[in-house]
């Protein structure tokens, strides 16, 4: 009798120390799938905005993902003007042109490529100024909004830091925090 | 300490330390089957000599391919193909036997489900069984990724994306399953090691505790007749072989097993040799670029009619109807809540549910192959609610089934 308690107590604290020795190994194996500081330290990127032509879509790469840079002409936030007074009923102001950044003078959609309805590229039409996925058949305006389904939303824009006429992507900014307060953007 | 006496010889020698009589008696001479079976019994056969041909050629495929995202593709489509002397062989025996070994799995479990082999005392077959459906599953999606191809690439982010859960934006899962943001070097490397080894290794544990749950109840028959072993093997035993309802598993029954597992690898062979395009997707010869998506993205065949499922609903409901699909064959024992372990065509209503399902199924496969363009978008969206409909009716159908 006293033999098998004393048993049962060794038992007992095995469990205690192998159970403490689980605990701390699954945390370094969930640590050591973690990416690399050095993958991390890749995910910013650096854009010099002078360097845009209007209307014409430059792809470039933030943390492997392509992304869509497309200098606003007059002509194109015209029409934004446009639709967001018909949309609002405010002749003009400030609900329009939330979806772009504004450097300067001008104003770019900074979006990340990649449809937000199954991940393919879409593809820019100068001419009909939009976006159209081959994959579904899904259209995006030159704000990046949706205009036809199935994307269940615009295309969502990096985290930015605006930093005189130079944008880095992967740093938020109160511009940028302003944009997920207003539903303009999920945090990518 | 046991005894042992000086050994008269090699036989008897190992025989004293290992045993091997008992051994070669409880694992094949004395392991008893049943008569009454066919052609159908041999697939799990026929699926332990293709996961040892993937094996094997897997082996050598090993010693040339770089986990690397700059050589890799190289190393398979160069190096592989056409420097290795018969490189080409291991890479067909590959290819072909991961796609045939589903199909082989899906006959494996449609035979089980028409005879109802996973009822009275079978259930851990059955469940063991679907445990290695998935390991399969998840070692052919890790092997798909290696030659870093561009479906490799594109199959790998649109799976991973599924683990964001939808809704929830789970992303920071997602980028901790890549280690990256995006499939890159972290992610095919550690894809690499789950591909050679640690998927194996819990695809050999799962075949072990296969065959164990195997021992008890013993392997069905196509009659649903209840054989008491002990009786017949005693029958056998005593020479009354004729009228024993058991046979020895070795030689007796693996001579007829490895009559059909040899008509099998004619086959299987003819596909390695002349016709393993099938298996190769031309998509994936061009080599990884996340800037360039291709224009239609679809899995192999395999994984065709759950992908369907998954297909034709907004994104929450698609994930939630992807994930029953994916486990609800575990609880077919436990939702088959009729007695009766005997052939469908003996149980009324079951039946018809056998074969709506595996036609259903077929039709799910074939929609998930074709673009996403009417009618095929409904036929699809139709064999889904099919699919759920079958699963709710199960319990219902079986629970007023006539005992036979």
């Amino acid at each position: 009798m006293k033999n098998n308690s004393r048993r049962g107590f060794m038992g007992k604290a095995f469990g205690a120390v192998a159970g403490v020795g689980a605990v701390a190994s699954l945390y370094a194996m969930k640590r050591s799938w973690d990416p690399l500081p050095s993958v991390k330290a890749a995910g910013f990127t650096t854009l010099d905005m002078s360097q845009y032509k209007e209307n014409e879509l430059v792809v470039e790469k933030w943390r492997g993902k392509p992304i869509f840079v497309l200098k606003q002409s007059k002509e194109m936030l015209d029409t934004e003007d446009k639709n967001m007074s018909e949309i609002t009923g405010k002749s003009t102001g400030t609900m329009d042109k939330k979806r772009l950044i504004k450097i300067g003078d001008d104003h770019f959609l900074v979006c990340v490529g990649l449809c937000t309805h199954l991940g393919c590229i879409p593809g820019y039409r100068p001419d009909k100024k939009n976006f159209l996925c081959a994959c579904h058949g899904g259209m995006y305006d030159d704000t990046g909004m949706v205009t036809k389904s199935p994307p269940p939303r615009g295309l969502d824009i990096p985290p930015f830091k605006i930093d005189g006429m130079k944008l880095v992507l992967g740093e938020s900014s109160p511009e940028y925090e302003q944009m997920l307060k207003d539903g303009i953007t999920l945090k990518v | 300490m046991a005894h042992f006496t000086k050994a008269t010889s090699m036989h008897d020698w190992l025989n004293q330390r290992l045993g091997i009589d008992t051994l070669n008696r409880v694992l094949a001479t004395e392991y008893w089957i049943p008569k009454n079976i066919n052609f159908l019994w041999a697939m799990g056969m026929i699926l332990a000599i293709t996961f040892g041909m993937l094996l094997i050629s897997g082996i050598f495929l090993l010693m040339y391919y770089q986990p690397n995202v700059n050589l890799a593709f190289d190393s398979v489509n160069y190096t592989i193909m056409q420097e290795v002397g018969y490189g080409w062989l291991w890479r067909h025996v590959h290819g072909v036997a991961a796609s045939v070994v589903f199909l082989i799995i899906y006959i494996h479990m449609f035979t089980g489900i028409y005879y109802g082999s996973y009822k009275k005392g079978r259930e851990m077959i059955w469940i063991s069984g679907m445990l290695l459906f998935v390991a399969f599953s998840a070692e052919a999606f890790s092997g798909y990724m290696l030659p870093w191809g561009q479906m490799s690439y594109w199959a790998g982010m649109v799976i991973t994306n599924l683990f964001s859960m939808g809704g929830l934006h789970m992303d920071g899962l997602v980028e901790w399953i890549r280690g990256d943001y995006v499939p890159a070097q972290a992610y095919l490397n550690r894809f690499f090691m789950l591909h050679v080894l640690l998927i194996p290794l819990a695809i050999i544990g799962l075949i072990g505790l296969h065959f164990g749950a195997l021992r008890i109840p013993h392997v069905n028959n196509q009659d649903g007749e209840e054989v008491d072993f002990d009786v017949e093997a005693k029958k056998y035993l005593a020479g009354d072989k004729a009228n024993s309802k058991v046979i020895r598993f070795m030689n007796d029954f693996l001579a007829k097993d490895m009559m059909v597992v040899g008509i099998f690898l004619i086959l299987f062979f003819y596909l390695v040799f002349y016709h393993y395009d099938f298996a190769m997707d031309p998509v994936n010869f061009d080599p990884a670029n996340g800037l360039k998506t291709p224009t239609h993205i679809y899995p192999e065949w395999y994984f065709l009619w759950s992908y369907e499922i998954l297909r034709p609903f907004s994104t929450n409901v698609g994930l939630i109807a992807f994930a029953f699909a994916q486990v609800i064959f575990f609880a077919l024992p436990f939702l088959d809540r009729s007695p009766n372990a005997v052939p469908a065509s003996r149980r009324g209503l079951f039946k018809i549910w056998f074969w709506a399902m595996l036609i259903d199924m077929i039709i799910l496969t074939a929609m998930g192959k074709v673009p996403p363009i009417e009618p095929f978008g409904t036929i699809g969206f139709y064999a889904a609610l099919t699919f759920f409909g079958l699963w709710i009716a199960l319990p219902f159908i079986t629970m007023f089934e006539k005992k036979v």
